[in-house]
């Protein structure tokens, strides 16, 4: 069964613009999907529409089977949503907040309580429990609105940029957590500009751009698809300019260090040999991590019409 | 079921909200009303003849009761609702599987609670200064409830379509409030021209006061029935119109 089914799904805004142009998309129960795109291409508008928040102009949207439209309120409970922006009130406890979800969901008191010192207690958030919202750091805010999503034990939980702004350390415990509640069953739909994020956590991708889908694959065959890697260098001594190897493209970022782009039919023993006719020595090799956003831009800059690029 | 505890999540909230700021929503009609029974009631009041057989005291006890009730039933739904829309957290009912009617019933009933007790509040400060009369509780009561509905419902309609924070004190402050004291809250129409007598009749608030005090002194200047059919007719116009909003998303979806 499909977590959610979106069919021919269309939105145009009161002022006229389309943001959305007849998407088709499926993700299926208990995937870790990734949905990307740049700024305004419509992945809000998407996320918006499906968590009710938006009205679409057309189009058919199914949670776990259950339509949108005709089934409103169980389409609804199947799904959790972790918002871009904090949207709760900042005058609340992190308990308060987390409570009255589960309260609108209609969970009996005792359950609520029960829920909410579990969800508080995985993001680690029990201790803060009774602090106001707005006294809490950014990256705990986030985290009060994962808890929040959580309480109703969605089986769909949608992350729209959940780890934006938050430091590394924190970013990669929300990734544990995010992995440990997939592998739980709960499928998960995650926007992220850290497409290394996206990389390294999701199976399936789609990625959308100006209102269409413009890929939807598994994140193994779109990475295949890359036919260059990219690699930094570090130097043993100092290099005045970037040596001009044949078939390779190299930057130099400074004296000691060197980005090379790598096509896969070259191969890296042709560089180190090239290298070594310049008397260039390398004292260390590292691959750089952000395959897929190389592979984002190839595709959105592909999709751009003429004239459009920038 | 769902909906049961959904509305009592939605209403706990509600008041916990405006008793967490006490000394902005319950001290200041406390301070004002006593200001209104000390200087209108007892010393120019006591320098006037009765009206319709009551003192002035007791004339616009009444009055200022729900006049108290209907500015403050009002702005508790308008600057909750605008707040959550303003903050965005009107997301969490639009997500959670929360009925149009639910939500509109949550804010009207903290909006209700919030007027209920402003008034037992003014009701207590008048007692201070005389004893507090009752003709008919019945009808003392379902005007007071009616009345708290009707301008939850108004305060609601008023958040939904404002877009800035000037957009929610138009409304209090320019029609609202010059409404309730041309409502016959300090005087009697009977007092009037009869062209102002008149007009005055077009005021929807001068018969829900005239109503209320006949159910505390049994003295109106209105037909008792007739405030009850006006004061329901706008609460049914009210609220197919709010549920109307809400069912559009105007305001708070795109």
């Amino acid at each position: 069964m499909n977590a959610l089914s979106i069919k021919n799904l269309r939105k145009t805004y009161q002022n006229g613009f389309e943001a959305v142009k007849g998407i088709d998309l499926d993700v299926e129960a208990g995937d870790f999907f990734a949905l990307l795109g740049p700024n305004g291409a419509g992945k809000s508008t998407v996320i918006g529409i499906v968590s009710s928040l938006v009205n679409a102009s057309s189009g058919s949207v199914s949670i776990f089977g259950h339509d949108l439209y005709k089934a409103r309120n169980l389409a609804k409970t199947c799904l959790g949503l972790v918002p871009q922006e904090v949207n709760f009130n900042q005058f609340d406890t992190a308990k308060s907040i987390v409570l009255n979800m589960a309260g609108f969901y209609g969970m009996p008191r005792k359950l609520a309580l029960q829920r909410t010192e579990h969800c508080l207690k995985q993001m680690d958030l029990w201790d803060k429990r009774d602090t106001i919202s707005r006294r809490l750091s950014g990256g705990m805010k986030r985290r009060v609105m994962i808890a929040r999503a959580m309480v109703h034990s969605p089986k769909l939980l949608i992350l729209d940029e959940p780890t934006a702004g938050v430091d590394i350390e924190i970013r990669r415990s929300m990734w544990q957590t995010m992995k440990q509640v997939n592998e739980e069953g709960t499928t998960i739909i995650l926007t992220t500009h850290y497409l290394e994020e996206a990389e390294s956590l999701c199976r399936n991708i789609a990625i959308i751009d100006q209102g269409r889908i413009v890929e939807h694959s598994d994140m193994k065959s779109l990475l295949a698809r890359l036919h260059i890697d990219y690699f930094i260098l570090d130097l043993a001594r100092p290099l005045a300019q970037a040596p001009v190897i044949d078939g390779y493209h190299i930057e130099r970022v400074d004296n000691t260090i060197l980005n090379v782009a790598v096509p896969k039919e070259l191969g890296l023993n042709r560089l180190f040999a090239g290298l070594s006719q310049h008397n260039i020595e390398v004292t260390s090799l590292k691959n750089k991590s952000n395959r897929l956003e190389q592979l984002f831009m190839d595709l959105i800059d592909a999709k751009k019409p003429e004239g459009r690029h920038e | 079921m769902n909906n049961a505890i959904a509305f009592r999540t939605l209403v706990y909230k509600e008041t916990k909200r405006f008793i967490r700021i006490w000394p902005q929503t319950l001290l200041p009609p406390a301070i004002t009303t006593a200001l209104y029974f000390l200087i209108f009631g007892k010393l120019i009041g006591g320098r006037l003849g009765d009206i319709h057989g009551i003192s002035y005291m007791d004339y616009i006890v009444p009055g200022i009761i729900l006049m108290s009730v209907i500015s403050h039933s009002y702005a508790n739904v308008v600057s909750s609702f605008y707040s959550t829309k303003f903050q965005r957290n009107i997301e969490e009912l639009l997500v959670a599987p929360v009925p149009n009617w639910v939500v509109l019933a949550g804010y009207v009933t903290g909006g209700i609670v919030r007027g209920l007790l402003v008034g037992t509040v003014v009701a207590l400060i008048s007692m201070l200064f005389d004893p507090l009369a009752c003709q008919n509780v019945y009808i003392a009561l379902s005007v007071v409830l009616l009345t708290a509905i009707l301008f939850s419902l108004a305060g609601f309609i008023n958040a939904v379509l404002a877009e800035s924070f000037d957009d929610i004190s138009i409304i209090p402050n320019f029609v609202l409030t010059p409404l309730s004291y041309l409502g016959g809250v300090f005087y009697s129409v009977e007092m009037l021209s009869e062209t102002w007598q008149t007009i005055s009749m077009g005021n929807p608030i001068l018969y829900m006061v005239n109503a209320f005090r006949y159910g505390l002194t049994g003295v109106s200047d209105v037909d008792v029935p007739l405030a009850f059919a006006i004061t329901g007719g706008f609460i049914v116009v009210l609220t197919a119109f709010s549920l109307y909003l809400l069912h559009r998303g105007t305001g708070i979806k795109n």
